[in-house]
């Protein structure tokens, strides 16, 4: 399969000397092509900073990006902008990214920017909000209070939807919404990949979520890439210690909790 | 059979609207408890759950207003309602509230002594501050936490950490009732399940004697709960064990909600989960009848007319027209979740989406049955 980001080596230290952190210690992975990743791990495992070293949001410290066969480790502004129309993201709290005296249409035109014809503008403003199973002319006049929590995070999926991105980032983007709310997001993503082939990177804590979605999963502790695979053989046949406790310690639905296995 | 612990008897509890609407947040509830039990409360967001909580635990404060209820612990009675005046006995010694988001709710420059001090002399002015801070650090030696936490500042814990001190810190005067407001819903699996197995730990060694525990996460109040309450629209729909609640829901309401939760089963490799269709109704002006009719796909005519009488007994009952009718048919989720049902009904779009994701793949969902090896 093609790879579309292959992250090789890299290192994000926040701080120096003694209060050195390796967020992300030495991670090599890459991300096919129409598939959907998942990165899972504790708080605290860097699995967010990792988001941002893929989005560019953050300097990396060593290693090297490489996107669509060009280097993107290092960009100036302009290069940047470019790469943004290529990869976008959805953070965590929908209640956080909007701004509450923006209609939905203010606040999607301000993403529109990056795209020069107007026309061509608002035709992708209509489809991506159809995408998410919104109608144009319901949502474009409210504002956020108005929205339920699962409908602000549909609309901050489709804002990152018209840049056509070749790469979604979807950082804990269900963690705030309720189980039946979450199901209808995730399966929006899923048909991202299945429709319109756009390459999904989730970051998530939640196991099960990752399981539901993903074709490979990434496993991070401490800033260390502890297991990658097919999501198949890492949630049924863990190899590491890291990734058997955490598959241990998800609640099931059905059956006990599994037994912490000895260190 | 256990002594009965708490009986919690028509609890309605209302939000004063600006414009003197009132947003009935919990409406006519009644919960049971027996000595030793954790009992679950599941629900969406702004189903009343927390409102229940705060109910039951006397911390209700304004806009919220406890219109009527009986609250009985162990004997004792306590009338609910306008202008009555709760003794101070009762907050934090027969009903305690773990809150939500009590991580944020330290003080970030006193040490965790001090606010041990402080709840402690809050009911016995006259207790020394060594006395009240070697209650703490042996009730941390008795569950396992290191008592060196209570000279940390809350920023030097973790946030796991955190949230089993104040867990310690809300049961120090033994209340009978613990009531547990979301507190896990910000810690990660590891930190969830430590919480967990310390609240098991402490109801083991009788320092409360009864919990209950309100999440929307549903494996989780699986996996601590004896039995579970499932709160939709402020109303209890259903009641039950914990087992028979996630093998055999009987109600619609919650085979949807079981349906929805993603767990790293085998199954959740292929199935494809759908979410109900339409959004909660408005507390100002439910639905008439079962409040869930114009969500469910097994809606019938007597549905939107007459609010179903509840089936089974106190400890386990369910209150569903359908279900009253077919006592033995499982629930077929695939009918619940009805895609034939009226657009028009529905303000949200989202099932306009689930109706396009039927054109695609069939649906497997059946009610959650399958067992892991």
């Amino acid at each position: 399969m093609d790879a579309l980001l292959e992250a090789k080596d890299l290192t994000k230290v926040f701080g120096h000397r003694n209060n050195e952190v390796r967020a992300v210690d030495n991670v090599t992975f890459t991300l096919p092509k129409k598939t959907i990743t998942a990165v899972v791990g504790e708080s605290g495992s860097g699995k967010s900073t990792l988001a941002r070293l893929v989005l560019g949001l953050l300097p990396i410290t060593s290693g090297s990006i490489t996107f669509d066969g060009k280097d993107v480790t290092r960009l100036g502004a302009h290069d940047r902008a470019v790469y943004w129309r290529d990869v976008q993201a959805v953070f965590q709290d929908p209640f956080a990214a909007f701004n509450q005296f923006f209609t939905v249409e203010r606040l999607l035109n301000r993403s529109l920017k990056l795209v020069p014809d107007k026309a061509e503008g608002s035709a992708r403003r209509e489809e991506a909000l159809g995408h998410v199973g919104f109608k144009v002319e319901d949502v474009i006049k409210k504002h956020p209070h108005e929205l339920s929590g699962g409908q602000r995070q549909r609309i901050m999926i489709a804002r990152a939807l018209m840049m056509r991105p070749k790469l979604l980032v979807a950082d804990e983007a269900t963690s705030m919404l309720d189980a039946s709310l979450r199901v209808n997001v995730l399966n929006v993503l899923t048909d991202l990949r299945d429709k319109l082939d756009t390459t999904v990177m989730i970051i998530t804590h939640d196991i099960g979520q990752a399981c539901y979605l993903a074709d490979q999963m990434l496993v991070m502790e401490h800033g260390v890439m502890v297991e990658q695979g097919p999501t198949k053989e890492v949630v049924f046949n863990p190899q590491h210690r890291y990734t058997k406790q955490l598959l241990a310690d998800v609640p099931k639905l059905h059956g006990d909790l599994g037994e912490v296995p000895v260190a | 059979m256990a002594e009965r612990l708490l009986e919690a008897i028509g609890l309605n509890a209302a939000y004063a609207g600006y414009d003197g609407r009132e947003v009935q947040a919990v409406d006519n509830c009644s919960v049971y408890i027996d000595e030793g039990e954790i009992l679950g409360v599941a629900g969406e967001s702004g189903c009343g759950k927390s409102t229940l909580g705060a109910v039951l635990s006397l911390t209700t404060r304004p806009p919220l207003y406890v219109k009527s209820g009986t609250l009985r612990i162990d004997g004792k009675e306590q009338e609910l309602g306008h202008g009555v005046k709760i003794p101070r006995e009762w907050r934090g010694e027969v009903v305690s509230l773990l809150p939500q988001g009590a991580l944020n709710s330290l003080s970030y420059t006193a040490k965790i002594s001090s606010l041990v001090v402080d709840v402690m002399r809050a009911h016995d002015p006259s207790i020394k501050k060594d006395e009240a801070l070697d209650r703490a650090r042996d009730r941390m030696k008795a569950v396992g936490l290191p008592p060196r936490a209570l000279d940390s500042y809350p920023h030097q814990l973790s946030g796991g950490m955190k949230q089993r001190v104040i867990t310690i810190i809300s049961t120090l005067l033994n209340p009978r009732l613990l009531i547990a407001d979301e507190p896990t819903s910000a810690l990660d699996v590891s930190s969830q399940r430590a919480l967990v197995e310390m609240l098991r730990e402490m109801l083991n060694q009788r320092i409360m004697a009864g919990v209950i525990f309100i999440t929307h996460d549903l494996p989780l109040l699986k996996s601590i709960s004896d039995r579970i309450a499932v709160m939709y629209a402020g109303q209890i729909v259903e009641v039950g064990a914990a087992e028979t609640i996630a093998e055999r829901p009987w109600h619609p309401y919650s085979a949807a909600l079981l349906n929805a939760v993603l767990a790293p089963e085998p199954e959740t490799l292929t199935k494809k989960v759908f979410a109900i269709q339409g959004s909660p109704p408005s507390l100002v002006a439910p639905p008439p009848g079962c409040r869930f009719h114009p969500r469910c796909g097994l809606e019938m005519d007597i549905c939107s007319e007459k609010e179903p009488s509840p089936r089974g007994d106190h400890m386990r009952y369910s209150k569903c027209w359908w279900t009253q009718q077919n006592p033995t048919t499982p629930i077929n989720l695939d009918d619940v979740l009805g895609f034939k049902a009226k657009i028009d009904d529905v303000r949200d779009e989202s099932l306009v989406a689930a109706i396009d994701h039927v054109a695609g793949p069939v649906v497997t969902a059946e009610a959650p049955t399958k067992e892991v090896s």
